[in-house]
């Protein structure tokens, strides 16, 4: 038989390709960016990806973990991802340098629906490491501008230190073509130019939402869900255009490690995108 | 589908022919009253009179640990060295049913093949059974079994009716055509259906299978739950022992004195704590009672979706072994209503205790 043979090089779901760090820096005190490009360059370039979905990195001898992909698919061959230090994985991830290797397998996931959301308004709530996924389809709709309506970046953080992509973002704000609110819980530098207070007070600033015709994307801590999903219901968009990334542990990415179960569903093949309508049918999603 | 006849005394002849072939696997006798599969050499350890073996034949499949990948920074090395040619004598259909709710499982969405091509290389010769007082096949609909294995044996006492369910299957009886016959008399036929009414009507125990996948949802919130996961002592043994979990871990490790790192699978279980966990300390389910609830929802409602039954197959081995009683018939009974009144107020007083 040879069925082992085929399985063992083409078809093996869980082969990491062997990928270079090509730089790193930190963001805050404890995330850092990372730009990664697969050794291989047909498959660097082959490698297509949605905004919001995931790849399972390996870090040799710590073991896999997975991150949102944080580049744009308008942009290929490089992947980039900002990463948190927080246990093993992440922590032998930030010993390493640039031109070191890592292993990388995807991309894994359901995406944002870029092409239902095409000609619409989109307004992006990010916080924490929800800026992750998020800055991927910032950065994809403002690469293809025309294809969309408004496009409103609302971003907090704890403090200024804590927000990530602040210079790119601080820079964006120059772009006409976007409206970008920055918040801070508290600011401790004396110097922040930006609002003060969590994410949801961003929202008054929002004028002349036309619901109908926007989506609205959310991801960040477990708690900030509940409080941007109700701006959103207060808006009046509808169910099924609240979009959301959410997080589980995850082993494998492919639906069989059982790890990200919730009901009958796996978040690997299932998610990480869901909507509003996902959640109501759903109890343990959020 | 063939049926043909072997004389009880052939049974080890056409061991001896078909284990020159390939790797055998066969019930064996452990302690008192457990049983195992093992690799024979001698097949007089076979022992084909036992219920449930401790584990479920999947261990033989993919083992609680086994490698994927023998690793260096720039090459990942596929490991399959746990798949070989096995044959696996003396399944009982529940356990075949549950081979076979793995195989959708492995094959849903993206083929997983550290199961398919070990299962590939794996034939399936099952063997009848009678059920015990914890047997619930007949609820679940998997006392009986249809396809899933190469040759199934009926064992009525004198002799066997072998099914032939593959052609592979088939191969095996032509390596020794002698040991077999093709005519069926008619009190033979008279004998298997005798046989079967009288297993029928053994059965002692049973669950409203059917009904249990509207139960879990309209019970969802049921304070039931609450003293369940009070009394789970979040051991896994449940998870173990069942032929239909299949959640794993993976670990990487540097190998010592070498250049390379072993990357392996290893079995996971979703009712122990840090199961759900996550960096940051979120952990979605913290409280076993919500992991309990993940247990059964698998068993008893999801998957229909999917593959259009829940995942239980009846074989009871959940209800041998856990240590506090929680398992598909005291949860299934709890949320029909039923409350058996014994485990009632055994659990209340293990609850405080
Ligand atoms: C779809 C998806 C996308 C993601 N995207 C990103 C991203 O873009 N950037 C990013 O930084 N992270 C992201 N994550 C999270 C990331 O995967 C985790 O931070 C990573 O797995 C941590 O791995 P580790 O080995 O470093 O930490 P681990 O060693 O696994 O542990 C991390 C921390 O969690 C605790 N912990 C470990 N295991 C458990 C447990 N079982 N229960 C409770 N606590 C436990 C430890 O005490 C430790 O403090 C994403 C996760 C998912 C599912
Ligand atoms: S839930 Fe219990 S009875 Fe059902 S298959 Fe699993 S171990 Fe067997
Ligand atoms: S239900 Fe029983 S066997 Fe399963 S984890 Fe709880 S105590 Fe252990
Ligand atoms: S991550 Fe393994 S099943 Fe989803």
């Amino acid at each position: 038989m040879n069925g082992t043979q085929k399985a063992t090089k083409s078809d093996n779901p869980f082969l990491p390709e062997p990928a270079r760090i090509v730089r790193t820096y930190p963001l805050t005190e404890d995330v850092n960016f990372f730009q990664i490009r697969i050794a291989d360059m047909e498959k660097a370039l082959g490698f297509s990806y949605q905004t919001g979905q995931f790849a399972m990195m390996t870090v040799l001898g710590a073991g896999e973990a997975p991150f949102s992909i944080s580049s744009t698919p308008s942009r290929p061959g490089l992947l980039e991802f900002c990463i948190r230090k927080a246990g093993t994985v992440t922590n032998a991830l930030f010993n390493l340098k640039e031109n070191d290797l890592v292993g990388l397998r995807g991309p894994y996931g359901t995406g944002f629906p870029v092409d239902k959301m095409q000609g619409k308004d989109i307004i992006i709530v990010m916080g924490g490491l929800g800026a992750a996924p998020l800055r991927s389809v910032l950065l994809y709709c403002l690469d293809n501008r025309d294809q969309f309506g408004r496009v409103i970046l609302l971003h907090g953080a704890k403090r200024p230190a804590e927000m990530l992509f602040l210079e790119e973002q601080l820079e964006l704000k120059g772009r006409d073509d976007l409206e970008c609110h920055l918040t801070v819980d508290s600011d401790d530098t004396g110097q922040w130019t930006e609002g003060t207070g969590v994410v949801t007070t961003l929202f008054p600033k929002l004028e002349g939402i036309d619901p109908e015709n926007t989506f609205g994307l959310v991801c960040g801590p477990p708690i900030m869900y509940k409080f941007v999903l109700q701006e959103f219901l207060k808006l009046d968009i509808p169910k099924d255009q609240i979009l959301m990334t959410l997080e589980r542990r995850m082993k494998c990415g492919v639906g069989k490690c059982g790890h990200c179960a919730i009901d009958y569903i796996y978040t690997c093949l299932d998610g990480p995108v869901f909507s509003y309508w996902d959640v109501i049918h759903m109890r343990e999603l959020i | 589908m063939k049926i043909v006849k072997m004389k009880r005394e052939n049974l080890s002849s056409f061991l001896e022919a078909i284990s020159r072939e390939a790797e055998l696997w066969a019930p064996v006798k452990k302690g008192v009253d457990t049983h195992a599969f093992q690799v024979v050499k001698d097949f007089s350890e076979i022992d084909l009179n036992y219920t449930r073996t401790i584990l479920p034949p999947r261990k033989i499949l993919v083992p609680s640990r086994f490698n994927m990948f023998q690793a260096t920074k720039t090459e990942y090395t596929p490991d399959f060295s746990h798949v070989s040619n096995k044959i696996i004598f003396g399944i009982h259909p529940c356990d075949i049913s549950g081979l076979l709710t793995m195989d959708k499982f492995y094959s849903y969405a993206i083929e997983d093949p550290y199961y398919l091509e070990s299962r590939k290389k794996a034939m399936i010769l099952g063997h009848s059974c009678w059920p015990d007082e914890h047997c619930l096949c007949k609820s679940t609909n998997t006392h009986i079994v249809e396809e899933g294995y190469d040759l199934f044996f009926t064992d009525l006492k004198d002799f066997y009716l072998v099914w032939i369910g593959s052609t592979q299957g088939d191969d095996l009886i032509r390596l020794v055509p002698d040991l077999f016959e093709g005519e069926i008399a008619d009190q033979d036929i008279q004998r298997f259906m005798q046989w079967r009414e009288d297993r029928d009507k053994a059965y002692s125990s049973e669950i409203n299978f059917v009904a249990m996948a509207d139960l879990m949802e309209l019970r969802y919130n049921d304070p039931v739950w609450a003293k369940l996961g009070e009394a789970c002592l979040a051991c896994g043994s449940c998870t173990n022992v069942c032929p239909t979990c299949n959640c794993y871990n993976v670990e990487d490790r540097p190998v010592l004195g070498a250049e390379h790192s072993n990357i392996s699978r290893c079995w996971d279980a979703c009712t122990l704590e840090n199961y759900s966990g996550v960096a940051g300390g979120e952990n979605f389910r913290e409280k076993r009672a919500d992991r309990l609830k993940l247990w059964y929802t698998h068993k008893l409602q999801a998957y229909i979706s999917k593959y259009g039954k829940p995942a239980c197959v009846g074989c009871g081995r959940c209800i041998a072994t856990c240590p506090v009683d929680i398992n598909i018939k005291t949860v299934s009974d709890s949320l029909d209503g039923a409350n058996p009144d014994a485990f009632w107020n055994r659990l209340s007083q293990e609850v405080t205790k």
